[in-house]
Order: C-alpha cells, then structure tokens, then sequence
C-alpha cells in the first residue's frame, strides 16, 4: 500500500490546495477543462474539487469515445448487424448506447447476432471459427484503442481471413480540442491533458494549444495527487506568464508517444475529411477511416450503410455537457428521466461519461467540507 | 473499454513473438505485445494493457496506484475483467 499513500496522501493533498490556493490571484475566474473521461471519474470520486479555491472550476471535455459516437453511427452498425450472415461484434460499453432506433441490446433482443468482445483479437478469433459468416467488429475510440484496431487488421491481412471487417469509428483528440477552442461559447485558461491517448500520441501533438491558443496545457496522471498537482503547474504557468506543454504523467507517457503505435494507425488508416461528433456536430479531419489498401477489411464499403444523420432528442443536453458549457447536474434530465439504468444520453450510459460519474459520485462529494477553505 | 489494466508479464512466448503471458490480478491471460516491439519486455514487468493490447511499459509502483485507481471505478472494472477472462487472443 506504500506505493499508492504516495499519490493519495492526504496532507499532501493539503499543502498543494494551500500552494494552488496562494497561487490565484484576487478576483480572477481560472477555468481548467480535462479532456479525459477517467481525469473527471477520479475528480468526483475523491471531490477534487473540494480541494480547490472557488475561483478555479473543472469543467469535463469531450474524451470519452463512448459518450461522442452520433446516435446515425449506432443505427449504421445495427443495420449491418441485421444482415442474416452478420455477426456483430463490440466492446460491452456500447450496448446501451441509444440509437435512434434503439440500442444494440435492443437490435440483439429483436434476434441480431451481436456479441461483446473484450479485445479486437476476440472478433477475429470469432471470424475465424465461423468462416460462413461475415465478422464486423464495432471500432470506437481515441488514439488510445485505434492501434489495436489496426494492428487487428494488419493479422487479418497477414492471415488471409476475407470474413472479417471493422467498422471504423476512431476519432482522434487534438481536432476535438481545437474545436472547443473555437467554440464561443466557453472561455477556458488551460487544459489538464490526457494521459492513455497521450500515451501513444505523446505531447508534441498539443504544442499548437500553447502556440496559436495561448493557453497552457499538462499531461496528467489519474491519480488524485496527479491531477491536483497538474492544478498546480497550470497555476503556476499562468502566475508567470508562461504557456507550455507540460507532461505530469511522464512516469508512463513518452514526450513523443508510442511510435509503432502511430505507424500502426498510419499504415492502415486515414483521416476522413469530416465526422460528426455527438454534441460537437461535424468536426473537419477528426476521424480515421479504413485505407483503400485495406478496403477489404472495411465494413463501411462492404455493407451500404443508411449514413442518416439522427439529431439527439430535444431533452438530452449532453452536446452541451461534452462541450463543458453545461455541468452535468444542469442539464434537465439529469438524474430524473435520464439515469445510468435508463439513460438518454450517452454521458450518462459510459462510466466514463461526466454524468455517470457525477451521478456515481457527485453528491457524495459536493457534501464533503471544503478542503480548501479550511487549508 | 477505456481503462487501462496492468499486468505482470509471466512468460513472453517462444512460439508467438507478438503474445506474452501476463497475470491480471491472478488470472493468467495472453496480450499482444505488438506495439512494445522496441522495448525489451521480460518476466517480471509490468505493461498497461488496453483491449488486449500492451500500451506501455510501467514500473511497479504505477502498477499498484493503478490497480488501486481501478477498484474505485467498481461496475467498470469488474466488468471489464469478466470480459478480460472469457477473452482468448491466441
């Protein structure tokens, strides 16, 4: 347990609060965004927040690849799984995720063959077994979880299997980050980073953010420690005048990222020209979609898709929660109509979703007595 | 599918370069270690392992506050290690 009371020490956890604290300067508003769904788990779960001064707020950002897949993807990928010699596979995260036609859970209920997979390599074993059939695997996610939909790929290839495709979903971080800066609506003073994508994208990627954006961004770890501490730095920049890509978490992210990982993606995967994000709309060159080179693999050519665009229903605020405009407790549904057990929006269906973690742990929290006041 | 789980390696396979054998809290379960090509990876290190995958070497001491992290999360975490021991990559 030593190795953990290192990150988690309370007194330390004090005397960073009391550090941030002196940092900020009188009558000044700092608003941080993490950009990484499992940053804002740890931020509810240990109230963070409580740590800090009032003046600076966390607010949650678009990294989780669950919560920003568009409901049209979702109905594309169950038309496909309603193909008679389709079997769909997918990671568990997704089965509840709302489409407009329902969830996979409910396409699987209605007699589709989907199944969940914990690994891409369990979809291409499952193809493999089942040679009259045609394997699609549901991709999703970041940097993180693309190079091992590639490298999935690339063994399909080497293996000859032609009952095997993906349905490409990747997205990637750094057009979603330039969106929010972009955006009107939120004014934002730095970024805590995110720390599994970093790990394969590294930190060179985010150097525009300080360059062009002016503001200042740190790779944290999900320690609570970890994330107090890239407070502090972000603080600590502004306090002199200094705008930098900094990496808190380099205890496992390389400053230039995994390399195999990225000619991984690049061997098999291209940037679509534009992709819709959920709450974000379409955001130019922010996906990745299958290489001609591998247009046997890709279930996108494969199968023709409906490609409809589905608009979220009215209730769900979630556009506005993933955007950091709204917190999650603001949005009207919460914890009412839109719940972990009957969710309407997809932030409320991930775990890593903000809504789910704040409805996991939010209250808790904002009960607990102010840290920071007292420290 | 997001988290990222460590694991120690048990044995790296003579027969498939690309897997090792890896404990997952106790539960000995083959990972492609594919993307750790330029790393020398040998019994007893630890990996951060993502949807089957090793993304990266890590120390002990990240592994325990990891693992740790991971239990707080709950559903999440036991989930994916029910789907971590019916996978089988080889």
């Amino acid at each position: 347990m030593r190795f953990v009371d290192e990150f988690r020490d309370a007194g330390t956890a004090r005397a960073l609060a009391t550090r941030i604290a002196a940092l900020c300067e009188p009558g000044r508003h700092y608003k941080f965004m993490e950009v990484c769904g499992g940053h804002t788990h740890t931020i509810y779960k240990h109230g963070l927040e409580d740590y800090l001064p009032e003046t600076v707020s966390l607010v949650h950002g678009p990294g989780c690849p669950v919560c920003v897949i568009p409901m049209g993807r979702v109905d594309d990928a169950i038309a496909i799984a309603e193909h008679d010699d389709v079997i769909l596979t997918t990671f568990g995260d997704m089965l509840r995720v709302p489409g407009g036609r329902g969830s996979f859970f409910d396409s699987k209920a209605a007699g589709a063959d989907i199944r969940m997979v914990y690994s891409p390599l369990d979809a291409l074993k499952v193809a493999r077994k089942n040679p009259d059939k045609r394997v699609v695997f549901m991709a999703i996610g970041f940097e993180t979880t693309a190079p091992s939909t590639a490298m999935t790929v690339l063994r399909a290839a080497a293996e000859g299997l032609d009952n095997f495709s993906i349905f490409c979903n990747h997205v990637t971080i750094i057009p979603a980050i330039k969106a929010i800066l972009d955006s009107p609506d939120l004014r934002l003073d730095g970024f805590i980073g995110p720390g599994h994508v970093s790990t394969i994208i590294g930190c060179r990627p985010y150097e525009f953010i300080a360059r062009e954006h002016g503001k200042p961004l740190v790779c944290a770890g999900f320690e609570p420690l970890d994330i107090l501490q890239s407070v502090y730095q972000l603080l600590l920049q502004l306090h002199e005048n200094r705008c930098e890509i900094e990496n808190q978490y380099a205890r496992v992210v390389p400053w230039d990222g995994n390399l195999r990982a990225l000619q991984a993606i690049g061997e098999v995967m291209e940037l679509r020209p534009h992709f819709e994000w959920r709450g974000l709309g379409f955001i130019a060159q922010s996906a990745l979609r299958v290489r001609e080179k591998y247009a046997a693999f890709d279930a996108e050519r494969i199968f023709a898709v409906p490609g409809v665009r589905v608009a979220d229903p009215k209730a769900c605020q979630c556009g506005e929660v993933l955007k950091g405009v709204l917190r999650p407790w603001e949005c009207k549904v919460f914890g009412t109509a839109c719940t972990p057990e009957t969710p309407i929006g997809t932030c409320m269906v991930s775990s890593e979703g903000a809504c789910a973690a704040y409805y996991n742990f939010g209250r808790f929290s904002r009960e607990r007595v102010k840290e920071a006041t007292r420290a | 599918m997001c988290l990222g789980i460590p694991g120690e390696i048990v044995e790296i396979l003579a027969d498939r370069e690309d897997l090792a054998m890896v404990s997952v809290e106790g539960v000995k379960r083959a990972v492609n270690i594919g993307l750790l090509e330029d790393e020398t990876l040998v019994p007893g290190d630890w990996i951060l392992i993502h949807v089957g995958f090793a993304l990266s070497k890590i120390d002990e001491r990240e592994a325990k506050a990891s693992l740790e992290w991971l239990t707080g999360v709950g559903d999440a975490y036991t989930d994916e290690l029910a789907a971590l021991a019916e996978s089988d990559i080889t």
